[in-house]
């Protein structure tokens, strides 16, 4: 317990982390221009196809059918893969996908390895668990690059680094690049990390890589990407190594049809994405000639049982709900303690973490205002404010007895009877001589979170029942 | 046609703090010819209790709501989020019951139900309309409100920034995330700023409890008023604040 990597160790809760970054002025600027331009950008692309809530519907079904199968389409996707001469692991949790990479990797007989962005790698810390390996593990995608050379936390999933600006890109650049790069204009940023990682490429003998679809019937594993850093990967090295999260199949070839429309639009708002990379096993003679495909559980399965919360594992990581969220847009990632951020974050973090007595994960389902915005734009249709709603529940429960539930129990109780309700507006209702403006500036706690910046309205003298007891009673 | 039978479910909120909300809700829809009760056993529908997980706690609520309104020809409530508790959250709490499927948020029963966009109201004033995030994505209320206040004379709607994003408040998200909610809080203030309005309109007295104690703590002078009151302003008895 408390040991999955997919939140950070030492995090602070919530609303802790939240009020730091909400003080960082560059945070707040720079993610207010990439996730409105991200949102309108995605709305546009998105308008442009007619059936987008049909496409939306089919994502949801297939994903659903996956789920409820899951043991047959793995059993499916095992023996494809062996069939065409991969090699299919299984691993429980991170700590067992990490161990199959380092023994992979050592196997191999090199000590760095080039790495195509990936959600399950991070989740797991692999790179971490390398480097205690004494194998480097270089990142190739460049926002994940920025992050790397920056020692720094991703807090985005698309665009890990998208609270850095070009500025403060181009200064982790300059400490870190042995060719610095010549301005901060993009081309000049672009070309210092094409050059840095050129190298990295060609001398690369293993490359690990996440996946977006693993087709179970083929046996075909798919990456979608935007820079060409991943096709180099993919086909460049001798040993090939994919860490897939176990939700992330498709039955069939067909299927994909619906993905890649759902998910280049969704994402980066583009018709489709510029590459997108598709193997099938060990091809003799061309690519990778010894194909591994580790299938990670870390926490899925116990995710899957729980019939409200199994929606999450529905996402295609296509980050759509962190561009729109409000609490996102504010706080940036760093504060959700977890490779996965936002909306998805607060849903798919605290359940593959699966402890409520975790604070930090604990506090987690309470990071949204429900505004259901991330809903609305969801390619997949996962209802992340049932879920958040639900997880709060759960977060209720393993509390226990607390202030918070003595009052929310008392209140219940009062609500039970219109009567005992309408002595208590009367009660509440003296508060107005406390406040003859008509407004209260000040409560005592928890009043005084709210009155920080908000005034109240004084109760009125006369409620509405009374006056409509008075004038139609 | 007989005058339609309406529930008047005023909303524990609007009832304890802004009675003159449920006032209008009654003057308006009375007006449009619908006979309005108030069943007095009326209290909560449970949503703060929901949204922070006490699910047990809000279920007796929604069983007393389905009790309370039963036999109306439709539920009225002044409320989007209260609204969206009753009709899409209500029937997992406690199974299906005409109560819920026949409660409606104010601007959805006078444009679907009554199909009325003109009231005959009279609010000359500059006006900006928050759509509140429940009535915008839980009930789907649409452009209805602002085709109710567009039919206002004496109005002066203007269009307000950003308007579908979140204000911040979401419950006790405002005092758990307060630091959140307040940043939130200030850049929808911003945008109603900008507007130059006098008046901040919405169809939730929550969210406008939320801006307006904004608005009000820094003095900027713009007011916040439920749709609901604008809606029932005519020109022989304007709207007034009331004290
Ligand atoms: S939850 Fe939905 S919107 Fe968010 S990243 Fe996953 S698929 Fe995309």
């Amino acid at each position: 317990m408390g040991t999955n990597p997919v939140t950070w160790l030492g995090s602070p809760v919530f609303p802790k982390a939240a009020r730091a970054a909400l003080a960082d002025t560059q945070l707040r600027r720079n993610l207010r221009k990439a996730t409105h331009t991200i949102r309108d950008k995605r709305s546009k692309a998105v308008a442009e196809l007619p059936d987008w809530e049909e496409l939306r519907q089919a994502g949801e079904a297939i994903k659903d059918d996956v789920l409820s199968n899951l043991d047959t389409y793995l059993e499916r996707i095992e023996a494809a893969v062996t069939a065409r001469g991969g090699v299919v692991h299984w691993a429980r949790d991170a700590r067992e996908a990490n161990e199959i990479v380092l023994r992979l990797a050592r196997e191999a007989g090199t000590d760095e390895v080039v790495k195509v962005k990936s959600m399950a790698t991070a989740e797991i810390g692999l790179n971490e668990a390398l480097e205690a390996g004494g194998i480097r593990a270089v990142e190739t995608d460049l926002a994940e690059l920025i992050v790397q050379l920056g020692h720094d936390r991703p807090s985005h999933i698309l665009v890990p680094a998208i609270h850095r600006n070009r500025a403060e890109i181009r200064e982790i650049f300059r400490r870190e690049m042995a060719e610095k790069p010549a301005s901060d204009e993009p081309r000049d940023l672009a070309e210092a990390a094409r050059r840095h990682l050129r190298r990295k490429f060609l001398s690369a003998r293993v490359a690990v890589s996440g996946a977006n679809f693993g087709v179970a019937d083929t046996g075909s594993i798919v990456v979608v990407e935007s820079e060409g850093n991943g096709r180099m990967c993919l086909t460049l090295p001798e040993v090939l190594i994919t860490v897939m999260g176990i939700e992330k199949l498709v039955p069939s070839w067909q299927d994909l049809e619906v993905f890649l429309q759902l998910l280049p639009r969704s994402s980066t708002a583009e018709r489709m994405n510029p590459y997108t990379s598709v193997w099938t096993g060990v091809t003799p003679g061309d690519g990778p000639q010894q194909f591994h495909l580790v299938l990670l559980d870390n926490g899925r399965t116990d995710a899957l049982a729980d019939q409200v919360g199994r929606q999450a594992l529905r996402c295609i990581r296509c980050s759509a709900c962190l561009n729109v969220c409000p609490v996102y847009e504010r706080t940036g990632g760093q504060a959700y303690g977890s490779v996965y951020p936002g909306p998805i974050g607060a849903i798919l973090s605290p359940q593959l973490v699966n402890d409520m007595h975790d604070k930090q994960a604990a506090s987690l389902p309470y990071a949204s205002s429900l505004c259901g915005a991330c809903y609305e734009v969801c390619p997949v249709r996962i209802n992340i404010p049932e879920v958040l709603v639900h997880l709060r529940a759960e977060a209720v429960e393993a509390k226990g007895r607390t202030p918070e539930s003595v009052g929310m129990a008392a209140l219940s109780w009062i609500f039970a009877d219109a009567r005992r309700y309408e002595n208590a507006q009367k009660v509440g209702s003296l508060a107005r001589h406390l406040a003859p403006s008509g407004r209260i500036s000040s409560l005592p706690w928890p009043g005084s979170k709210w009155t920080s910046a908000r005034d109240v309205p004084a109760p009125p003298a006369e409620s509405f029942r009374m006056w409509w007891r008075r004038n139609r009673g | 046609m007989p005058a339609p039978r309406v529930g008047l479910f005023a909303t524990c909120l609007t009832d304890t703090f802004f009675p003159s909300t449920a006032r209008a809700v009654v003057r308006l829809l009375e007006r449009l010819g619908c006979d309005v009760h108030f069943p007095m056993d009326q209290t909560c529908c449970g949503q703060m209790h929901y949204n922070t997980g006490y699910r047990d706690e809000a279920r007796p609520l929604a069983a007393k709501y389905a009790q309370v309104f039963a036999g109306f020809d439709a539920i009225v409530a002044p409320s989007g989020s209260c609204g969206g508790m009753v009709r899409e959250i209500h029937p997992e709490l406690h199974g299906t019951s005409d109560a819920f499927a026949r409660t409606y948020e104010l601007s959805e029963f006078i444009v679907d139900v009554l199909g009325v966009t003109d009231v005959g109201a009279y609010f000359p004033h500059r006006v900006t309309y928050h759509p509140t995030c429940h009535s915008l994505r839980m009930l789907g209320v649409g452009d209805k409100p602002l085709r109710l206040l567009r039919a206002v004379r004496g109005l002066d709607l203007a269009e307000l920034p950003e308007a579908e994003s979140c204000c911040g408040f979401g419950g006790t998200f405002a005092v758990k995330n307060a630091d959140t909610s307040t940043a939130m809080l200030g850049d929808k203030m911003r945008c109603v700023l900008n507007t130059g309005a006098e008046v901040l309109c919405a169809g939730d007295n929550s969210c406008l409890m939320h801006i307006g104690g904004g608005l009000s703590r820094l003095r900027t002078g713009v007011r916040t008023v439920h749709l609901a009151e604008i809606l029932a302003s005519t020109e022989e008895e304007p709207w007034a604040p009331t004290p």
